[in-house]
């Protein structure tokens, strides 16, 4: 079996800017997978070549064992691709939009799935309106639809939720984790580190056009170092002892990172005998912020 | 091939959605140019023998039209795509470099062709015309329609933004019909400009589908069909390698 997407010593230059340099990378099929990184780390550009929008300087890349440019037509029947930038033709409804794009694909009757499609993403009030007339969100929404409608069995969403509200935000994922349920192979990047952490099981880290972190979600979360943990002191004082893990204050609260778990002893220890007593404390888990943070730190 | 007629659907759309601005408008400007020339010259020129000069213009008047608008199809819709970044729709999908070129000439000669016959209804009360060979006129309206509608879909991939678009329509395409022989003969000119005409591809379009209605040119038809194919050729060629190349599209 061809994996889902498969990327070989891909690298990419736009002039003097290196977007891309020897990336490599497999995603099997059937995956629910993360691709993050800060802005300019090289993402978009990675999606615009699995699309076809550009073209790799070296290396290659397969979606279902279909090269991107010599087999390019079963490459993208296979990809639907979700850009990031809210697009859309304004001469067109939402019905429209869809069986136009349907129909790109040889899907000329392929109402029943649109009707479908409208129906998830809360759209079927808005079928017959001009694309002109939506909010930023249900045009995000359309976006979505668009790469679904030719059933892909390889959906790329590139920031899919920014501007959609909470409520829609929820829905799109039930909708997607459905999909992903059925078959679908799903790569998503996204600057809400928590939906990453809560939907993707693998997820790669891009940094200056580079991969500096390829592994499962959960050993991700275990290699993340360290402990935070939040107090409220009375008196509100960090001892001069503290100082090194201290990092600032979060409301009334000072927030402290310790090395390990150990080190919340020896932290009470200095705190009593400096006679600050302890009102409130949290010991917080690690999240994928904190190891995108601590990644991203790394020289 | 579904594909292919999705899109070609979609290019119709876009114009017909719009059709005041698209087909009734340039019809309107036709006719003006119609009432004014011919009122100014008539009665002063006969270009052809036994021929009016408001039956000469007609011809004229229909092919500048055909042509313009040819050229405003293909390169308007792709210029906004480009410009809002709708284009990605088209650029995500299997569509060849072929398909998406023969949907995009098809739908400029298809809005040429219209504007072009809504000029010829217009005007033909003002002045009757021969028909003398209608499969020239139908010849040269394809040919003309499909060189204009790729050298719109050239510029419209060449050009990043509007005020580049307009350069090429206003120092390219607009000199270059108005030099085509629409409004006179090429053999009124002094030599020096005769010879100079000669080297404009698109007075042969004119010339040629002139000849469809009167059966009398300034040049034989089938030189004219010749330059005219082989021009069509070389745009229809260059057209396909920049989609293919994805020159602008795919970077």
């Amino acid at each position: 079996m061809s994996s889902a997407i498969e990327v070989r010593e891909v690298s990419k230059r736009y002039g003097s800017v290196r977007a891309l340099s020897g990336v490599s990378l497999k995603i099997e099929q059937g995956e629910f997978f993360g691709l993050l990184g800060p802005n300019g780390a090289g993402k978009t550009t990675l999606i615009s070549l699995l699309a076809g929008l550009g073209r790799p300087d070296t290396g290659s890349l397969e979606v279902m064992g279909h090269d991107v440019v010599r087999d390019y037509r079963r490459a993208r029947r296979a990809l639907g691709v979700v850009p990031q930038e809210l697009v859309f033709d304004p001469f067109f409804t939402v019905r429209e939009t869809l069986r136009i794009q349907s129909g790109y694909f040889g899907l000329r009757r392929n109402d029943a799935w649109i009707d479908q499609i409208l129906e998830r993403l809360d759209l079927t009030a808005k079928a017959n309106s001009n694309m002109r007339s939506l909010s930023g969100g249900m045009k995000r929404r359309v976006l979505v639809g668009q790469a679904l409608v030719h059933r892909p069995p390889v959906i790329i969403l590139d920031e899919p939720t920014a501007g959609v509200d909470v409520e829609l935000r929820q829905g799109l994922w039930r909708f997607i984790r459905e999909l992903n349920e059925a078959g679908h192979t799903i790569v998503l990047t996204t600057h809400y580190l928590e939906e990453a952490e809560a939907l993707c099981e693998r997820i790669a880290m891009l940094k200056q056009g580079q991969i500096i972190s390829l592994d499962t979600t959960r050993n991700l979360l275990k290699h993340v170092s360290g402990v935070r943990v939040r107090l409220r002191l009375q008196p509100d004082h960090v001892p001069e002892a503290l100082r090194r893990w201290h990092t600032g204050r979060e409301a009334d609260s000072e927030v402290l990172q310790l090395p390990d778990y150990a080190a919340i002893e020896s932290m009470l220890g200095v705190l009593r005998e400096g006679g600050v007593a302890v009102q409130e404390m949290e010991v917080m888990q690690a999240d994928l912020e904190d190891v995108f943070v601590q990644m991203m730190q790394r020289p | 091939m579904e594909g292919f007629v999705t899109l070609l659907h979609k290019e119709l759309l876009r114009f017909w959605k719009v059709s005041f601005q698209t087909i009734a408008a340039p019809i309107l400007t036709a006719l003006l140019y119609m009432l004014i020339f011919s009122h100014v010259l008539e009665h002063r020129v006969e270009v052809f023998p036994g021929v009016s000069y408001k039956a000469f213009l007609i011809p004229g008047l229909v092919m500048m039209s055909l042509l313009q608008n040819a050229f405003a199809n293909s390169s308007s819709s792709l210029i906004q795509s480009k410009v809002t970044g709708n284009i990605v729709f088209v650029l995500l999908t299997p569509l060849s470099p072929l398909q998406m070129y023969s949907a995009y000439i098809l739908a400029a000669v298809v809005r040429g062709v219209m504007v072009g016959l809504g000029v010829l209804l217009a005007t033909l009360p003002i002045a009757p015309l021969p028909f003398a060979y209608p499969l020239w006129i139908l010849v040269f309206a394809t040919l003309g329609g499909a060189i204009l509608g790729s050298l719109g879909l050239i510029a419209g991939v060449w050009a990043e933004k509007f005020d580049q678009m307009a350069a090429f329509q206003n120092f390219l395409i607009v000199p270059l019909t108005f030099l085509a022989g629409v409004f006179y003969s090429v053999h009124s000119l002094p030599e020096f400009w005769l010879a100079v005409s000669h080297l404009n591809p698109f007075f042969y379009m004119v010339d040629g589908f002139r000849y469809g209605f009167f059966g009398v040119a300034d040049v034989p038809p089938t030189i004219s069909l010749a330059v005219v194919a082989v021009f069509f050729l070389m745009v229809a060629g260059l057209s396909v390698l920049l989609l293919g190349s994805g020159y602008k599209l795919r970077h």
